[in-house]
């Protein structure tokens, strides 16, 4: 597989390791009422989609960015690649 | 004899070779299959299951049959084609899955016992008496129905891997690919022509057609003398595109030495992974066969290889041959061995009312419906209107038509459609985005189809890749229709074999439909058909057919199974490339490797470390001695390792201390610059996950270390933390493990050796204390970095200097050191040291644990928000009662053994009684028997009482007295004086 580096163009896949979903980015605060609620559904329940998925690759063996590559899991095409900071920023951007 | 006049053998060279023993010869351009022929031997292997006598069936990559033991001793290479085998002078060939010789092979007697071997068997026999299956029949079964044998010894051969780029990737270089290399190399594209084969050409090469009029050679060698001149064109011969991965990702092997001698100069063979923008499958296709009784009779073969043999390798299976068609095809290998002056004994041709192109007989409206000749064919019956005869000839060759290679557009899920016109499957519409397909593999078999199909679709591809090329002019060729009868299979009552390679029979298909494994794929599983190494190039479609036939559906509503890569066989070492033995993975060697492999140390791999274990002296006969001494050395003196394999982080910026906050269970912004602070990491679910030291350089400076094993992992997970959850931090991390070689100087007599190296700085207890750190010099002048942390319970420090300098400093600091017992240890006293000392490690923190079975739940600090404290806090967590205890043998001879479990002593033993296990366990120098850490059930309200660990493995029992787990200075003094 190829993965689209933002920053770096096509890059082969093996040079990254996977995490998992993207909605990891959405964690919740630890403080806050219902945290133990929030966390367990933060910690163990993802969606599987068979389709287009955004999930989190780390390209540890090029520039160390942390990416959101979006694919659909049924034909392993790769619609694109962000880097999870830019999409982490403009997320807490909107909240505030 | 069976040599034949012309062909594209070189005569002028002799080549010497043997199979089984005997010695033949050949010459330069010929196969193994191909020189055996031409030497009358017809039979050539042992069938899998009945043993039965076989002959080489096709010419090619699809061969089911003629599979040997290719060379002899380390390099022996069971199961090769010998369709495929190039000859070479003093090539070594055996026949394999025999017992006794070929001719007379004693398991035959399984062809009598054929009943018990039918579709499904190993699922319905052999089932009593139970204990039997694995203790007899299976190693039976093995024994007599298998392949070749391994040489059981080392490969001895070199093995490489490449990686290429291209625009356009032809696979396969018959007329199609070289239409489609030719046309898209003209333009300029970068491009790859990959073939199996030795020679360019496929089909061409076994074909009596003319080209422009002339031999369809000269067309190839003007082909081949301007790709010679175009720089952007790479033809690939001897390579096999075995998978179509993602993105336009090919494997292919090239066989690079496998045609040559042995010992070979170069790689035995390369793997290549061909990433290219668009690709052409031009892979030829696949003849059929009619199954009909007794049809795998060596000298039965496929009529478009008994052609290859006649016209390319000038070689014929005998002198008088029949042919078996329900096409227009069969009538060409007629002619062609006619015109070669082999004696045509007649054209079966099940077609009524056909008529010869030639002379030869024909039996039009006929079939073949059985042969005689069990080591080779003597005799055909031939039946038409129920009337049967029989025909003396030596051999037969098959036409049943011609299926498509669309395995590589397959391996995408790509469904292949039937083509009723063509009678075969053909490449679907939902195969891979950037491969088209060309030539025959399209169904596009006339030469003339071919060339042109190819050309137009290099045209096309580079269209779409925003090339502009011509249509080159391609030569006059044949464009003769197929006139083909559907025509699948002779009925009848004898064995009529569909695949060769896993003696599948009409009879177990026939068995699969009675049986209700009616669709293709319970088919496949039930009878095994196309699951062997050939994955059943020449038998899957005519199953389909069978089948159809049996159900009464048409074959598209029948369905076909699909392929996976590898399209034909890829041998492991290949795989490996060149990662074997110690190249397997990186070696990473610690600062002072060199230093410590001058002092005789023996050395441990840690993951891919290569560490000190411990530093034998002479005179001493046990690792243990050796391992005690240097613990008790340290204890009483001071002694050196090299810690440089723990991973180090530099932290860096204004938000530092908050994000080592969000990150470490315990406070780390509060920390105070020239402190370090030990440090617990979670994993969000609430689980321990990694523990080291925080040290505090400046308000924007922190250095953090890792555990050896986790280096990798931290850091990625502490990266994730930056980049993913809190990217508004001011914060940038980066490893420093290999920048720094850090070396622990542990004991009593620690700040006095150190003394001796820093350059002025103040030691005392006052000014440097218990977990402080600094930036100095040492050395006079060398910058370096000092913690005041142990890990042994002894007055400890740890230095780092630059890396270069690491085997300097251990050099220095022993030699000025040996008046106070400065002694180098290694990792296995340092584990001695720190199970002495009761501190958590790799077998302590293991991914099951917490923070309160670590003894350190207050830690987690309940005043903020940091990874995994929510969930520390749940239930099933915080009611944990296991916690981590010390063990000792209450008779001290008794041994403590690591992964034993623990119960109360009257307890029967058993999962609901467990207690806990022992997670580290060695002998203690210092307390004088083993000891152990383990974790306990309610651990400190049984500090004093005896309990049992079990290790019913070994049968072992012993009672251990529950302690502390601090065996050394329980109240800490030695590392604070």
């Amino acid at each position: 597989m190829l993965i689209p580096h933002p920053l770096l163009g096509l890059r082969d896949a093996q040079e990254f390791t996977y995490l998992g979903d993207a909605a990891l980015l959405n964690r919740p605060d630890g403080m806050a009422e219902g945290a133990a609620e929030a966390f367990n559904d933060y910690v163990y329940l993802r969606d599987n989609p068979a389709g287009v998925h955004r999930e989190l690759w780390f390209h540890e063996q090029g520039d160390r960015s942390w990416l959101i590559v979006t694919r659909n899991t049924v034909t392993h095409e790769i619609l694109g690649a962000e880097l999870a900071r830019d999409v982490a920023l403009a997320a807490k951007g909107g909240a505030q | 004899m069976t040599r034949l006049s012309g062909g594209l053998i070189d005569r002028s060279q002799t080549l010497r070779f043997t199979f089984d023993g005997k010695s033949y010869t050949g010459h330069p351009g010929d196969t193994l299959a191909s020189a055996l022929l031409a030497n009358d031997v017809r039979l050539m292997g042992r069938s899998f299951k009945y043993h039965r006598p076989r002959g080489v069936f096709t010419a090619g990559s699809e061969e089911p049959n003629a599979l040997v033991e290719l060379r002899t001793g380390a390099r022996q290479e069971p199961n090769t084609r010998a369709t495929m085998a190039e000859l070479f002078d003093g090539l070594s060939a055996n026949s394999q899955n025999r017992v006794g010789s070929l001719n007379f092979d004693l398991l035959a007697v399984n062809d009598l016992a054929s009943p018990f071997f039918a579709a499904g068997f190993y699922y319905k026999t052999f089932m009593w008496p139970r204990a039997f299956w694995e203790k007899l029949y299976e190693p039976m079964i093995r024994r007599a129905a298998g392949l070749g044998s391994l040489s059981m010894q080392a490969d001895p051969d070199a093995y490489d891997k490449g990686f290429l780029h291209c625009d356009l990737l032809v696979i396969g270089g018959g007329a199609a690919g070289l239409a489609a290399a030719l046309t898209a190399a003209r333009s300029g594209a970068q491009v790859i022509l990959a073939d199996e084969d030795f020679r360019l050409g496929g089909r061409l090469l076994s074909e009596s057609h003319s080209l422009n009029d002339a031999p369809a050679t000269d067309w190839i060698a003007a082909l081949e003398a301007e790709f010679a001149s175009l720089p952007n064109l790479r033809v690939m011969r001897r390579t096999t595109v075995f998978g179509t991965f993602d993105h336009g990702i090919y494997g292919a092997v090239e066989r690079v030495s496998d045609h040559l001698a042995a010992p070979f100069a170069a790689v035995r063979q390369t793997l290549w992974r061909i990433t290219a923008k668009r690709a052409i499958l031009a892979a030829g296709a696949t003849e059929r066969h009619i199954p009909f009784a007794n049809n795998d009779r060596p000298g039965i073969m496929l009529a478009g290889a008994m052609r290859s043999y006649a016209n390319r390798f000038a070689a014929s299976p005998a002198d008088r041959v029949a042919i078996f068609t329900n096409n227009d095809d069969g009538h060409r290998t007629a002619l062609d061995l006619a015109a070669k002056g082999v004696e045509i004994a007649g054209v079966i041709d099940s077609r009524a009312g056909v008529r010869a192109l030639g002379q030869y007989p024909v039996f039009a409206g006929a079939m073949v419906s059985d042969a005689k000749g069990r080591l080779g064919l003597t005799r055909l019956q031939v039946t038409r209107d129920g009337q049967s005869h029989w025909l003396d000839c030596g051999a037969l060759g098959i036409a049943g038509g011609w299926n498509p290679n669309v395995h590589l557009a397959s391996h995408h899920r790509g469904r292949p459609v039937w083509d009723e016109t063509l009678l075969s499957f053909v490449p679907g519409q939902d195969g891979p985005p950037v491969m088209s397909v060309a030539g025959a593999a399209a169904g596009k078999g006339s030469t003339h189809a071919a060339l042109t199909s190819g050309a137009e679709a290099a045209l096309a591809a580079l269209s779409e890749l925003g090339r502009t090329a011509t249509l080159p002019d391609l030569p006059r060729a044949e464009d003769a229709p197929i006139n083909q009868q559907a025509f699948w299979h002779v009925p009848g009552k004898g064995r009529a074999w569909v695949d060769f390679q896993n003696d599948v029979t009409v009879k177990d298909i026939k068995l699969a439909h009675q049986e209700n494994m009616r669709p293709v794929e319970h088919l496949k599983r039930w009878t095994t058909l196309g699951m062997a190494t050939d994955q059943g190039k020449t038998a899957n479609v005519t199953a389909l057919a069978v089948m159809a036939e049996l159900t009464g559906k048409s074959i598209p509503e029948t369905g076909t199974t699909i392929f996976r890569p590898p399209y034909t066989g890829v041998a492991l070492s290949v795989l490996g490339g060149g990662d074997t033995g110690k190249h397997f993975r990186p070696t990473r060697l610690t600062p002072t490797h060199d230093w410590a492999k001058a002092q005789g140390a023996v050395f441990v791999e840690v993951g891919q470390w290569m560490r000190a274990q411990y530093f034998p002296r002479a005179g001493e006969t046990t690792w243990r001695e050796t391992v005690d001494r240097e613990v008790l050395a340290t204890r009483a003196g001071v002694g050196l390792c090299d810690v440089t394999t723990l991973g180090k982080v530099d932290v860096q910026g204004a938000d530092a201390g908050e994000f080592l906050n969000r990150l470490y269970a315990n406070a780390m912004a509060s920390l105070k610059v020239g402190m370090v602070r030990y440090g617990l990491m979670l994993r969000e679910d609430g689980h321990a996950y990694d523990d080291g030291t925080c040290a505090r350089l400046a308000e924007d400076h922190y250095v953090v270390t890792t555990t050896t094993a986790q280096a990798g992992p931290v850091y990625r997970h502490m990266e994730y933390a930056r980049q993913c959850l809190w990217p508004e931090l001011d914060v940038q991390l980066i490893s420093t493990t290999d920048a720094w070689a850090q070396i622990s100087v542990a004991g009593p007599n620690a700040r006095a050796l150190l003394e001796r190296i820093v350059d002025g700085f103040d030691l005392s207890n006052t000014a440097f204390p218990f977990m402080a750190c600094t930036e100095l010099t040492v050395c006079k002048g060398l910058r370096a970095r000092l913690f005041r942390i142990s890990f042994s319970g002894e007055l400890a420090y740890e230095i780092a200097v630059p890396a270069r300098y690491g085997n300097a400093l251990m050099a220095q600091m022993i030699e000025v050191g040996a008046d106070l017992g400065a002694t180098p240890y290694g990792t296995e006293a340092l584990g001695v040291l720190r199970i002495e000392k009761g501190h958590a490690a790799g077998n302590e923190l293991n991914g099951q644990t917490t923070a309160q079975m670590l003894g350190m739940g207050k830690m987690v600090s309940t005043k903020k928000d940091a990874i995994g404290a929510v969930m520390s806090r749940r239930e099933g967590l915080s009611a944990e009662r296991r916690i981590l205890v010390g063990l000792m043998p209450v008779d001290a001879s008794q041994p403590v053994v690591a992964g034993s479990h623990l119960f109360a002593p009257d307890a029967e033993q058993k999962t609901e009684t467990d207690l806990g296990w022992i997670t580290s366990a060695c002998f203690s120098p210092h307390v004088g028997s083993g000891i152990g850490l383990g974790f306990l059930a309610d651990g400190t309200a049984r500090i004093g009482q005896e309990i049992i660990a079990a290790n019913p493995l070994q049968g072992q029992s012993v009672r251990l007295r529950v302690v502390s787990p601090h065996f050394v200075d329980p109240e800490g003094g030695r590392l604070r004086d």
